[in-house]
């Protein structure tokens, strides 16, 4: 009985939650003609699959997509890069400047780049690397790496010695450990960071619209905002195209959803 | 693990070292210079003011709204999230059929770009076509429709809505992992105890549950006064400086209003971060983060 209520609550807020993202769905599958009636309908009367066909097709929405890909998978590269010997020297050494540079990891980490977003621009603007997509892979970057360094860290540790150590008999170098012995052991870990820096780069909006004024070089996020402007209002092109920003991301999330708390809050609530 | 020099740790740190150096060391530099700089309005030095910007920013007539907003936004979003945060977190702790479900639904708008909820959101309050109108009408709440992006009266909370909805699942989250490192025993000594389930979760959950709410107050605080796609996407129709907070009416003084005024701009940009690097610090004082170390 206290089971079917809990699960009668819960089907209500699941419900509750997702019903924004039905009014997209079916907004994306309306036609244009559907899309500005009074009273307006929730369900499209004609459900017009060819949205997606429309907006995979707009060279446009191809341009922005190539875009976030290319940003994403970048930044995601260069963040693993840096935090995985970062990471594993912090789990297993204790050195002068270790909590210095952990302060400082945490303290980035709570900057999104929203507050520096003027510092950024005057950066860029002086070192005239404004509209360059080196300009917001490293800007990600830098702002993902917090997350993956406590991720790393966290389970790095948990890796006993031994196994390292066995290694190091054989003469394998300290680099060598961590690449043969160590990361092999990651990779649920590596899997974790690696899908969060690529959505929190997918999903990065401010730097971008401060940066990237090419029209060529905008990403996904910036382009879909001019499907709707004061002059089109194609809502359901908007909304095709976040679907299909949003889906595999959705999907991708609900796969590390148990380790997000861990690298957000650096291991202070478990 | 073997000899190590001095220089060690600084090869395997870095290239970590060298990213935050670069581009969050060297902007936040470069914003503190900028807010003692005078620029043209195409962004060219013209020379140190000193601290000039900062006393115009002072006179700026959309200030005091400006910092009303900010303060109402954070507050009024960060309560309400941990609020009902703590009642959802208490319905994922417990055991029920179609709770992965619950939990699949909650990923949805954390994981979804800020910027295109945001347009779902303005196109749901549109006053015209938007379903809120429509749906609010039906059911007798409201007799006509409302303008809930154009009404002074509304956009605000049209905002704070919005901002709480997409706090919600990272605060679950964090609160429901708080709960989950409550042993069970300590609800059976309660029990036993006979302590009403009120009272249990008044004087033994909560307690126990204060360094997660501390951690998701506080990271909260800050996500929200950082936040600007929500901010920037339903108030775009509003002209003047009426409805933003500190960070997007910066923005609008760097990048888009006619003041295009990249000094002024910066000199609000230093004051915002000294507002996060307050709440850094009183997270660092609330949390021990170091424990969690190997």
């Amino acid at each position: 009985m206290k089971r079917a209520a809990l699960s009668g609550a819960g089907l209500v807020l699941a419900l509750v939650i997702l019903s924004p993202y039905l009014v997209m769905v079916f907004t994306a599958l309306k036609p244009e003609s559907e899309l500005r009636v009074a009273p307006p309908r929730l369900t499209p009367v004609h459900w017009q699959l060819a949205n997606f066909v429309d907006v995979l097709a707009d060279p446009d929405f191809q341009a922005w997509l190539r875009v976030s890909l290319v940003v994403a998978l970048a930044s995601t590269v260069i963040v693993v890069l840096a935090a995985t010997p970062a990471a594993y020297y912090t789990a297993r050494h204790r050195f002068r400047g270790r909590s210095a540079f952990l302060l400082l990891v945490l303290i980035t980490q709570m900057f999104s780049p929203t507050a520096l977003v003027v510092g950024l621009y005057r950066q860029f603007f002086e070192l005239d690397l404004v509209n360059t997509y080196a300009a917001l892979i490293l800007t990600n970057a830098a702002f993902n790496l917090a997350f993956a360094v406590w991720i790393l860290r966290a389970f790095f540790a948990s890796i006993p010695r031994e196994i390292e150590e066995a290694a190091a008999v054989d003469g394998c170098g300290q680099l060598r450990a961590l690449v043969q012995v160590v990361l092999p052991l990651s990779l649920p870990a590596m899997v974790t960071v690696v899908i969060f820096s690529f959505i929190a780069a997918w999903n990065e909006y401010i730097v971008a619209l401060t940066l990237m004024t090419d029209p060529s070089r905008k990403p996904l996020t910036l382009g879909i905002t001019s499907y709707v402007t004061a002059y089109v209002q194609h809502w359901n092109h908007l909304f095709t195209a976040s679907l299909i920003a949003i889906v595999p991301v959705v999907v991708l999330f609900a796969l590390i959803e148990r380790h997000l708390v861990g690298g957000l809050t650096a291991g202070s609530v478990k | 693990m073997g000899r190590r020099g001095r220089w060690q740790p600084l090869l395997w740190l870095g290239p970590s070292l060298t990213l935050i150096a670069a581009v969050v060391v060297y902007p936040a530099a470069a914003l503190v210079s900028a807010s003692l700089t005078r620029y043209s309005i195409t962004g060219l030095s013209q020379g140190s003011v000193g601290i000039r910007n900062y006393g115009r920013l002072l006179e700026q007539a959309a200030l005091p709204t400006v910092v009303a907003n900010t303060a109402l936004w954070v507050t009024a979003v960060v309560a309400l999230t941990i609020v009902i945060s703590l009642a959802l977190a208490q319905l994922l702790n417990e055991r029920f059929p179609g709770r992965r479900l619950v939990r699949w639904a909650l990923i949805v708008p954390w994981a979804a770009s800020l910027i295109m909820t945001a347009k779902l959101f303005a196109w749901i309050y549109d006053y015209y076509f938007g379903i809120l109108n429509h749906v609010l009408i039906s059911l007798h709440v409201i007799a006509a429709p409302r303008d809930w992006l154009g009404d002074d009266a509304t956009v605000l909370c049209a905002m704070i809505a919005l901002g709480v909805f997409v706090s919600l699942p990272f605060t679950t989250y964090v609160l429901l992992a708080g709960l989950q490192s409550i042993p069970g025993e300590v609800y059976e000594a309660a029990r036993v105890d006979g302590a009403s389930p009120w009272r249990r979760y008044w004087s033994v959950t909560l307690p126990l549950l204060r360094p997660a709410l501390l951690v998701a107050t506080v990271l909260n605080a800050i996500y929200v006064f950082n936040s600007f796609p929500i901010v920037w996407t339903l108030n775009d129709r509003n002209p003047g400086f009426g409805h933003d907070t500190m960070i997007t009416y910066m923005y609008k003084i760097a990048f888009k209003s006619a003041l295009r005024d990249v000094g002024l701009a910066a000199a609000l940009g230093v004051v915002n971060v000294l507002v996060i690097l307050l709440a850094v610090l009183v997270y660092l004082s609330t949390v021990s983060w170091r424990e969690a170390e190997a």
